[in-house]
């Protein structure tokens, strides 16, 4: 006999070597990285490579310590892919800072506040796996979440407490601390309460209707919900001039309605209410005309010359033409030239200086991310974390698809985010949640069924 | 420094990328092709002395639990020797949201290498294939279980 058909059943392994050898690498190809801006800027290593390096290297490893503690069972890539995407976003900023132009990107990229951030990111990660033991706990909150969500996405717009800046008010500030942007927690929230709905509701929502052609319309009155999200999104869009925001809040919920019910119609219904809201808006509102210009026309010399125009995209768009297929190399190119480099372009950015070969990479390691995220969803054993789990890697791959999209032109460009590069508070905050929770769910999907104790008589203990 | 040592640095990193992402598809690699690697038990060392210990398993014995049909479609549970639970309450191993199954509907445990389901006194009853089950049941590989609109089988 051989040994495989002899072996016990198969388990799915903890990994924990794994993940700390992935872990290990990750942080040493930042170092590298680090190496590599200060050998090509300075032909020196940079001083505080070690500090950045072991700043992170701690950092991660008591990330790592508590995941080992808390979460055992959890994915074993998670923690590392989204360690080096952190990384090499840390790298960027840290790469454009160093750079003596006085360009505002240079001048307005600040690699210690983000390592901050990145501390207090880590920190709210541990948080969260310490004190959500069972994120189940979450499925009771379903309408308190929507509630925060929703007061979270309009607080921007409450006078004294809002801020508008660049044009789009999605700000509040808060005395003493600085700004926040309350819409990257308010898309936590909401997808919690997305899934705590659909848990309950969608099985109304997967009745049929009408056939129409291939595909089974769901009843007219049961369109309640999307139409009332498509209202809200829409309301972000006109009232906040946020676009992203609008398109991440919109797009989440109809791939929730999706994994929910299974059904094409709602994808369709979802996408016709969109473009037809969207094109009503281009119609009625200036800023958004304007993009949709800048879209279809980045390269006409009248538009680029126009504040808010295309300036800013072209640059992105030269930046990784000259990136080619190696790039520049770290520390060789000029990224500074392109505005925003830090934080909406840090995209077209890492293109410019590690060229397609590095872009495809980094989209690699999103989307392991995101798979992973979708394999907890798989093997999840509620419905609840189903939904959570697909809906919080859903929300992760959308948004890298937004705003890589909107920087290769390949839809209108829209100010949101890069998920763990771009140089903001919040966004960071907001993501290490985010994946403090799909490590919880992963946990609880691998972890072997829990022990039954088997008493004589009738009563079962449960052992977690 | 010079242009090479650049050129060659910038080369080492790509690779270094890569190679971080193809060490990542590595390590999930086990649920792209079936987990082969069983660590549950004792490691290497150890490995020779396991057919001696375990000589009951046999090679026609379910691996898995599978829902083939209803909200929880996809999931697969690997079969231990710990008996699973079917329902609605929280502490199920299957947690079933719907309004057709009970709290505590059934549950399946292993006995002699075959693998048994027993109703616990649900409200919509227990289905093996097209029969009501009534009494513990054995299980063959393959045939489905309907609980609620849950539909699970065992396999290999």
């Amino acid at each position: 006999m051989s040994e495989v058909a002899a072996e016990p059943v198969p388990m799915p392994a903890k990994r924990r070597g794994a993940q700390l050898v992935m872990l290990a690498l990750a942080v040493l190809v930042v170092m590298g990285a680090y190496a590599n801006v200060g050998l090509a800027m300075d032909g020196a290593i940079p001083s505080g490579m070690l500090t950045y390096g072991l700043s992170l290297g701690g950092l991660m490893l008591a990330a790592y310590l508590v995941l080992a503690k808390f979460a055992p069972w959890a994915d074993p890539l998670i923690l590392p892919l989204v360690t080096l995407i952190n990384g090499l976003g840390l790298v960027m900023i840290f790469r454009l800072s160093e750079s003596d132009s006085n360009l505002p990107s240079a001048r307005l990229a600040s690699p210690n506040s983000q390592l901050m951030w990145t501390l207090v990111g880590i920190v709210l990660f541990s948080v969260t796996l310490i004190f959500l033991r069972d994120h189940r706990a979450l499925q009771r909150l379903t309408y308190t979440a929507g509630a925060l969500g929703l007061i979270l996405l309009v607080s921007p717009l409450i006078p004294f407490l809002g801020q508008e800046i660049n044009g789009a008010r999605i700000w509040i500030g808060i005395p003493g601390l600085g700004q926040l942007q309350p819409a990257e927690f308010a898309k936590l929230a909401l997808v919690i309460f997305f899934a705590g709905y659909l848990v309950a509701k969608r099985d109304v929502l997967a009745l049929a209707g009408r056939r129409l052609l291939f595909i089974d319309l769901p009843r007219a009155r049961d369109l309640g919900p999307v139409l009332i999200t498509w209202g809200v999104s829409l309301g972000v869009l006109v009232m906040q001039k946020d676009l992203g925001s609008s398109l991440l809040l919109f797009g989440t919920f109809i791939a929730l309605l999706y994994i929910a019910t299974q059904r094409v119609s709602w994808v369709i219904i979802g996408i016709l209410l969109f473009a037809g809201g969207a094109v009503l808006a281009g119609l009625v509102f200036d800023h958004v005309q304007q993009r949709f210009e800048v879209f279809l026309n980045p390269s006409d010399p009248e538009l680029f010359d126009r504040v808010g125009g295309s300036a800013q995209l072209m640059q992105g768009l030269f930046a990784m033409g000259s990136g080619g297929i190696l790039g520049t190399g770290l520390g060789q190119g000029h990224p500074e030239l392109i505005p925003l480099a830090f934080s909406d372009f840090i995209f077209a950015a890492t293109g410019e200086e590690l060229g397609l070969t590095g872009l495809m990479a980094l989209l690699m390691l999103y989307a392991l991310v995101v798979q992973r995220g979708l394999r907890t969803s798989l093997a999840a054993r509620d419905p609840f974390s189903k939904l959570l789990a697909g809906g919080l890697s859903f929300i992760l791959a959308w948004q890298v698809f937004i705003i890589v999209g909107g920087v290769t032109n390949l839809i209108p460009l829209t100010g949101l985010v890069t998920p763990f590069m771009s140089q903001g508070g919040s966004a960071l905050l907001a993501n290490w949640i985010l994946i403090a929770l799909l490590v919880r769910m992963s946990d609880a999907a691998r972890k072997p069924p829990p022990q039954a104790i088997q008493n004589e008589g009738m009563t079962q203990v449960f052992q977690r | 420094m010079s242009e090479l040592t650049l050129l060659l640095i910038r080369l080492a990193f790509l690779a270094v990328l890569w190679f971080f992402v193809i060490a990542a598809v590595g390590v999930i690699r086990t649920d792209l092709f079936g987990s082969r690697t069983a660590p549950a038990g004792p490691r290497k060392g150890v490995k020779p002395a396991k057919p001696v210990a375990k000589p009951k398993s046999k090679k026609g014995e379910p691996r898995q639990l599978v829902v083939t049909g209803g909200p929880l479609q996809g999931t697969t549970i690997n079969l231990t020797e710990t008996p699973i639970t079917i329902g609605r309450a929280n502490d199920a191993t299957l947690v079933v949201s719907d309004d057709y199954a009970s709290s505590r509907h059934a549950r399946l445990f292993p006995q002699d290498g075959q693998w048994i389901v027993e109703d616990l006194g649900s409200t919509n009853g227990t289905y093996l294939d097209r029969s009501k089950v009534t009494r513990p049941t054995p299980v063959p590989l393959g045939v489905p279980i309907r609980v609620g609109k849950t539909v699970i089988e065992l396999r290999k």
